[in-house]
């Protein structure tokens, strides 16, 4: 399936190449850059190329282009989907998924693409696997190995592989034991200009954290869990448990893992939290406009809207920008014409808003679009859907383990049309 | 040969040197002494001495420089002898980074890498499985066209390993042979047809992938595997499961006739209308056999559905392109939601996703429509996401949403991203052509466009109304004057030339300004685009010939300049065109045919989906994503006219099998089998993918069949049979021996079936323990049995005698699923309604389940915590579509504990059900601990009437008598359909199926949104977009029978309303009007 590997860096340099077959020359990138030419942005490099002998399937993450080969027909997402499993290996192994990481560690890197694929199909990619057969690297244990001569790689089969539970490894032992689940929440908007929603819906995760010695099986119940309208498991759940009775029953892999995601249905009415005042104005012939945005809360459950981001994409023609922010700190680049507003806390006594000039390159057509506004923010302690764990359950372990449930709801793809 | 003796010498040169290295005590200066003589070397000269060296930690080091040589794409390639001679060391990590090189570079350097081919022939009988494993990897992967005999043995004996994950690695293997070479391909289908059969989910991705790498043409090693297969497919890892799904989709192609109703098109839709009902179900039953899934089918297709819920991309895209190609119409629409869902994910799979629903859409509009605003673009998008989202709105555009769609294109067209703002141009375009209700609204917005600041935006506008023009010839004189006023302005070359083509087929309608525009263009001819030159040229030429006292001159002029232009296309059109209409004496007979030639009618472009042509390839495949055919990729095959004879999929283990299979399915027309057909088989695959713990659930059942709490239990337990399976083996590894566990397991199962009757002897028991195929085949026969004894009777006294025929479980009898389609003397009145439903269902594709409008959260009090001795239950209707059943309607019940101490055991007791409902009990509960609570869910088949079910719950020590009553609104499933389907029903079921009452209320009750909400609270009833303010209309089926129910409200003059209900259920009609009516008059 898949053939060879190729990490490009954003500036076009390939700085590690791996082949599961017969090696393939480097100048198939070739045509992978060609395609970057064309397509000006990174963004827009198309994820699937084909050459007159190869096809190329890239993905971009973290910087770094992950361009694997394939010969034959294979599905698309089937490589992408792995291509993504591999940087967050190494985003897992590394703490971040950058070039200098990876040519750090370039021989744990050779070692796990050794594991993860045998003749471009994937073999092991469950990270509780990996870490048994290739260590972590973490400065104690270079320490020790130096010293004692011992190594990095497991030698012999991780117990998981066998098993129908791969993702977790045996002989799990912590002396606190621990679960926590993150509830995070994002909400996605598009609000027109006149304020009203135009396509409002929520996505949530369930992280984990699980240090849980032993064989834990755990289970989970909501107070509402009809609310989940679409989800998706991680392979370690009881399909059938959440089909008949809507409790989540796994025995988690061993530490952080995403344990479900969720869509609550646009149907329901979205709460959003904040709303934005604002005019923007260019004038016609002439070198200024004006620009006045006001944020305030809106159905915020009574909690703080904290951590809010105001990031707008100017048109072209603005040259720079003069503004007097009530709260936080702006910053404009004038190359890539980015604004981007601090803010920080919504107190509802006075609200934060930002005006000022906007001064445009003379000469120039007004732009006929103001740019739309893209929010971040923070609500702690609140899972906007209204969604509640009930309770874990815990069986198969004799101890009593420390639980504890976080709730957040952030902003997703929230973006306000002006 | 003399670059391999070279290689040898230098190796032991290399040893000398390491030698006299280590008698020195010193490790530089023979380096030192190499470098003379190449200074490049020396480095690697350098790496050499590391690897002779006694230290392990030397070794590594010069082992990770090299590896780090490697991952550059370095040639390390000199370094070969002394890295190979490694090969056997005890350093774990060392050995694996030499496997790493030996893989690399054994292929240029075939010699020397034999000399490592033994270390690996002793490491494959090493007592660890994963250095056994290891070392076919690299066996294998080291591409010696010598080697093929010893990698030929090495994987038939590593095919027999104990170790699953030996025999995976020897299921890669197979593929690195065949590919190093093609002539081993009849051994290894031995080999892949061994491992096939293989149990372990471990080996079954793989070996399925070799399958599809070597021989997948050869479908018939996939029969006997088949059941297996779609069983085991929940618990093998996420990448096989796309292998398998693939396959599977390809081989369901070739062996299942096709569960795609001919007639789901206009023709049927016709046939309505002309004859009533009744006439119709006849027809329809004389005309075509019921159709009825085979059992495989439909097990696959069952299986394949809680992948949906993966957490990986390719996982859900493949699950959802086998429903698109395999399963019948009206199930694909599940797939939708997961699909919308992967759109969270990051843009390379939001690329092939939207790529993949862009096919999907122009065939089935139906499917994405609700969800079309997770189509909406954000300016952060990517354009080639933005693109494609574009598609797809294009696609689902239809006369109910085009007003919303064409409001948000306007914000599309004033994107910044000017290509997105022309994609958008091309989009209105598409849709004016498309609807014609709005050509006119779009037109006019095209229009405007033109006086737009970016040349862009108005050239492509140009363009686009070029085309809209050309569709339509009525007069649009002012658009086209408009336009000639343009070409004052605009540069872009294709903009130039469409307003030019438009005034030149239009000359006569714009007599004045035609041949002024042509002076202006004779004056820029020359520095005009050649695409822009042609069009002036024709423009010239019909002028001429419409016109020629004004424009003679002008054209001849014209023709002048071409003549003498620099590009020949110009020249020779030039010349063309002058012979064909300047009359001179050489002219033949065509010039009369001039004027025929260049003002002939045009047919007008189509304006298509550029995704129209895709759908001839298979969905989530890498041609799809191309549209080009990609080598490797294999046609999915068209549904055979007849299917393949069905039994070649059991697994004829044990003799009594033998008995029924030939007389089997393959027989629909045997009348008895027939009664059985749908729902039968229907069991028979539940049975199977319960497999193991199957049949100690039904013995349960029959040990207490009083005790209808345990029988409930051991419904679930075939419920979650899968899992429990799973969760046997699960166990089972942890006593890792194979033969301990099927000994256990065995003993087991005797102990149990000793107990029930004797229909089956200990020897087919501990088959049916041993492997999943045979205990399905086994449970085939069980109920197959049964059938025979029940023959002909009608299905209530199948449930009676169930209860007596030992072996079979309760739930085999509910029809899960499937109505039964069958032609039989007595039919009990739920049949009945079966046959409706279903009829109805084929006859009007238009209608889909929707999602409920509004979910009330009205509970209902099942049990009072005084009267429940302090257990408390309410119940309440989450209006969604049943698990349980599609007859079902679901039920949510929540329980709590209100006293203070642990109530235990709580579950079902014994149920008084009506004739013909149906009831899915819980789980039962253990515990509840004092002030807890707990939601559970059941489905209860009501059978579209307001009968209550009555029931026990029971806890350890008491039993509380229950009921519900559903209100007449529960007993519904929303349904979308159009306002013109609504209609076209309605049309059909008037007369007795109509209901109707004048309800009088005060104006301000009569708000849109008033009416809605009142509705929708009372009934479960789906909102049809309405194209009049006074008119509101609903649709919802019957959860039963699936009968339409289709309720207006239209209001009047003054402070009336008028409420119609159409159904032929005219019994919930009138019921449901009588409730609605005092919730609409009341304030």
């Amino acid at each position: 399936m898949i053939h060879s590997l190729f990490l490009i860096n954003c500036s076009g340099d390939i700085f590690l190449e791996k082949h599961w077959k017969s090696v393939v020359s480097q100048s198939v990138c070739d045509y992978f850059f060609e395609a970057q030419e064309k397509a000006a942005d990174v963004e827009n490099v198309p994820p699937v190329i084909s050459t007159p002998h190869h096809y190329l399937i890239s993905i971009y993450q973290d910087k770094l282009f992950f361009v694997s080969v394939i010969q034959t027909e294979v599905p698309p997402l089937f490589v992408i989907e792995f291509l993504h499993r591999v940087a967050d290996t190494f985003q897992d192994y590394f703490g971040e998924c950058s070039e200098a990481a990876i040519k750090d560690n370039v021989v744990i890197v050779y070692e796990l693409l050794e594991e993860m694929l045998d003749n471009g199909f994937p073999l092991a990619t469950e990270s509780n696997i990996l870490k048994e057969l290739i260590k972590p690297p973490t400065i104690l244990r270079s320490v020790v190995n130096s010293i004692t001569g011992s190594s990095n790689v497991g030698d012999t089969l991780p117990t998981g592989q066998l098993s129908n539970i791969p993702w977790r490894r045996a002989g799990v032992k912590y002396t606190n034991n621990e679960a926590y689940f993150d509830v995070v929440e994002e909400i996605d908007a598009i609000i027109d200009k006149s304020g009203s929603t135009v396509f409002a819906e929520i996505q949530g995760v369930i992280d984990a954290c699980i240090k849980l010695s032993g064989m834990p099986d755990l289970s989970l119940s909501f107070m509402n869990p009809r609310l989940l309208d679409d989800v998706s498991f991680h392979p370690c759940i009881r399909f059938k448990r959440w089909e008949s009775e809507r409790v989540l029953s796994f025995i988690p892999p061993d530490g952080n893992f995403r344990l479900i995601s969720y869509r609550v249905s646009s149907q329901n009415l979205v709460a959003i939290p904040v709303y934005v005042k604002h005019s923007i104005s260019f004038k016609e012939n002439s070198s200024c406009g004006r620009f006045d945005i006001t944020i305030g809360p809106k159905q915020n459950m009574g909690k703080t809207i904290e951590g809010i981001t105001v990031t707008v994409h100017m048109p072209k023609v603005v040259l720079n920008m003069n503004l007097t922010p009530t709260q936080g700190s702006y910053t404009f680049d004038p190359v890539t014409k980015v604004l981007t507003w601090d803010v920080g806390k919504i107190t509802p006594q006075k609200l934060p808003s930002l005006k000022g000039l906007v001064n445009l390159q003379s000469g120039a057509p007004k732009p006929e679009e103001n740019p739309s506004l893209n929010i971040q923010f923070k609500i702690q302690q609140l899972a906007i859907s209204g969604l509640k764990v009930n309770r874990l359950d815990m069986y198969g372990e004799k101890y009593k383990p420390f639980k504890g449930v976080k709730y957040v709801t952030k902003a997703g793809k929230f973006q306000v049309r002006t | 040969m003399s670059s391999n003796s070279f290689a040898y010498t230098e190796q032991s040169g290399g040893g000398e040197t390491a030698e006299l290295g280590q008698e020195a005590t010193s490790t530089i200066s023979p380096s030192g002494a190499f470098g003379l003589f190449s200074s490049d070397l020396k480095k690697n000269e350098d790496l050499k001495q590391m690897l002779e060296s006694n230290k392990d930690s030397a070794k590594l080091d010069a082992m990770k420089r090299i590896v780090g040589m490697i991952a550059k794409g370095k040639n390390a390639s000199e370094l070969f002898p002394a890295v190979v001679k490694n090969v056997a060391s005890k350093n774990i990590e060392i050995k694996k980074l030499v496997y790493v090189y030996l893989v690399r570079y054994a292929e240029e350097q075939q010699d020397l890498a034999l000399l490592s081919i033994s270390t690996f022939q002793r490491a494959l009988k090493d007592p660890n499985q994963l250095i056994r494993a290891s070392a076919l990897r690299v066996l294998s992967s080291i591409r010696v066209p010598i080697i093929v005999p010893i990698m030929m043995l090495a994987i038939k004996e590593a095919s027999a390993d104990l170790s699953p994950y030996v025999r995976k690695n020897a299921a890669h293997a197979i593929q690195k042979l065949y590919s190093l070479d093609p002539e081993q391909k009849e051994m290894l289908i031995e080999v892949i047809e061994k491992l096939l059969k293989d149990k372990s989910t471990l080996v079954a991705g793989s070996v399925v992938m070799a399958f599809e790498e070597v021989c997948p043409d050869r479908i018939d090693l996939i029969h006997k595997n088949y059941r297996k297969l779609c069983n085991l497919l929940v618990d093998v890892e996420e990448w096989g499961q796309v292998v398998i799904i693939h396959m599977l989709t390809r081989y369901a192609r070739t062996q299942f006739v096709s569960p795609w109703k001919e007639d789901d098109g206009l023709e049927d839709n016709e046939k309505n209308f002309y004859e009533s009902d009744d006439e119709l179900k006849e027809k329809t039953e004389d005309r075509k056999k019921p159709y009825s899934m085979d059992p495989d089918h439909r097990l696959l297709i069952r299986n394949t559905k809680p992948l949906l819920q993966s957490r990986n991309a390719a996982v859900v895209m493949a699950v959802a392109q086998l429903y698109w190609h395999i399963s019948p119409k009206s199930e694909a629409g599940i797939i939708s939601k997961s699909l919308v869902r992967l759109l969270r994910s990051n843009r390379e799979v939001q690329y092939i996703v939207l790529q993949n629903i862009a096919t999907m859409s122009i065939q089935r509009k139906g499917m994405f429509e609700p969800y079309l605003k997770s189509f909406y673009v954000r300016s952060t998008d990517p354009t080639m996401i933005k693109t494609l989202k574009l598609e797809i709105l294009t696609n689902l555009a239809n006369e109910a949403n085009i007003s919303t769609l064409l409001r948000e294109f306007q914000t599309y067209v004033k994107s910044q991203d000017k290509q997105f703002a022309a994609a958008t141009i091309q989009t209105i375009g598409r849709c004016a052509t498309n609807i014609s209700e709005v050509t006119d609204t779009c037109l006019n917005g095209l229009v405007c466009l033109l006086s737009n600041r970016d040349e862009i935006v108005v050239a492509e506008s140009v363009v686009v109304i070029k085309k809209l023009l050309q569709m339509q010839p009525v007069q649009h004189g002012e658009i086209i004057k408009h336009m000639a006023k343009l070409l004052d302005s605009i540069t872009v070359p294709v903009a130039r030339a469409s307003i030019l083509w438009l005034i030149g087929e239009n000359c006569e309608r714009v007599p004045k300004i035609a041949p002024d525009v042509l002076r202006k263009m004779a004056k820029s001819f020359t520095s005009e685009d050649d695409l822009v030159k042609l069009q002036i040229l024709n423009l010239g030429a019909k002028l001429y010939l419409t016109n020629s006292k004004q424009t003679k001159l002008l054209t001849q002029y014209i023709l002048n300049l071409g003549k003498y232009d620099q590009n020949y296309d110009i020249r020779d059109r030039t010349r063309f065109i002058r012979q064909l209409i300047v009359p001179n004496e050489k002219s033949g007979a065509l010039s009369k045919y001039a004027k025929k030639i260049f003002l002939a009618q045009k047919p007008a472009p189509l304006l298509e989906s550029p995704f129209k042509d895709r759908d001839h390839f298979q969905l989530g495949t890498l041609s799809h994503t191309l549209n080009i055919k990609a080598s490797g990729y294999l046609e999915l095959s068209n549904w055979p006219e007849v299917a393949p004879d069905p039994s070649v999929r059991n697994v004829e283990v044990i003799e009594l099998a033998k008995e029924w299979t030939p007389t089997g399915k393959a027989k629909k027309e045997n009348p008895a089998k027939k009664f059985y057909s749908e729902s039968e088989e229907e069991e028979e695959s539940s049975d199977s993918s319960s497999s193991d713990s199957e049949g100690g659930g039904s013995e349960e059942e029959e040990d207490s069949s009083e005790d209808s709490s345990e029988g409930s239990s051991s419904e679930e337990e075939s419920e979650s049979g899968d899992e429990s399976e799973a969760e046997n083996k699960r166990m089972a590894t942890r006593n890792s021996k194979n033969k301990g566990k099927s000994d256990t397991e065995d003993g087991k199962k005797k102990n149990e079936k000793s107990k029930t009757s004797g229909s089956s002897d200990a020897d087919s028991s501990s088959i049916e323990s041993s492997s999943d195929s045979e205990s399905e085949s086994e449970s085939e026969y069980e109920s197959r049995k049964t059938t025979k004894e029940i023959g002909k009777q009608t299905k209530q006294d199948r449930n009676l005698l169930t209860k007596d025929v030992s072996l079979l479980d309760l739930d085999d009898f509910n029809p899960i699923s499937t109505p039964v389609v069958l032609p039989t003397p007595a039919l009990s009145p739920s049949l009945i309604a079966d046959l409706e439903g279903l009829n109805l269902s084929t006859s009007s594709s238009v209608i889909s389940v929707g999602t409920p409008v509004f979910v009330p959260g009205k509970t209902h009090v099942l049990l009072h915590r005084m009267s429940g001795k302090g257990l408390a239950a309410n119940y309440f209707f989450p209006r969604q579509p049943c698990i349980f059943g599609d007859k079902m309607v679901s039920v949510q019940i929540t329980l709590n504990n209100t006293s203070d101490r642990k109530i235990e055991n709580i579950h079902i007791g014994e149920k008084k059900l009506p004739v013909g409902m149906q009831m899915h009990v819980f789980h039962p509960i253990d515990s509840l601990e004092p002030e807890g609570s707990i939601t559970v869910s059941m489905g209860i088949d009501f059978c579209d009437s307001t009968q209550t079910a009555s029931f026990q719950l029971c806890t350890k020590d008491d039993c509380f008598n229950v009921t519900i009553q559903p209100p007449i609104g529960e007993l519904l499933l929303p349904v979308t359909m159009s306002e013109k389907d609504f209609k076209k029903e309605q049309g059909m079921l008037t007369g007795m199926n109509e209901t109707s009452a004048v309800i009088i209320a005060a104006p301000q009750n009569f708000t849109p949104s008033m009416v809605l909400q009142k509705v929708v609270n009372v009934a479960n009833v789906g909102v049809v977009p309405s194209g009049q303010d006074n008119i509101h209309r609903f649709a919802a089926k019957t959860v039963h029978s699936g009968s339409l129910m289709l309720v207006t409200v239209e209001l009047k003059e003054g402070s009336t309303a008028q409420l119609i209900i159409n159904t032929e259920k005219t019994v919930i009609g009138s019921v449901l009007l009588r409730e609605l009516k005092p919730v609409l008059s009341q304030g």
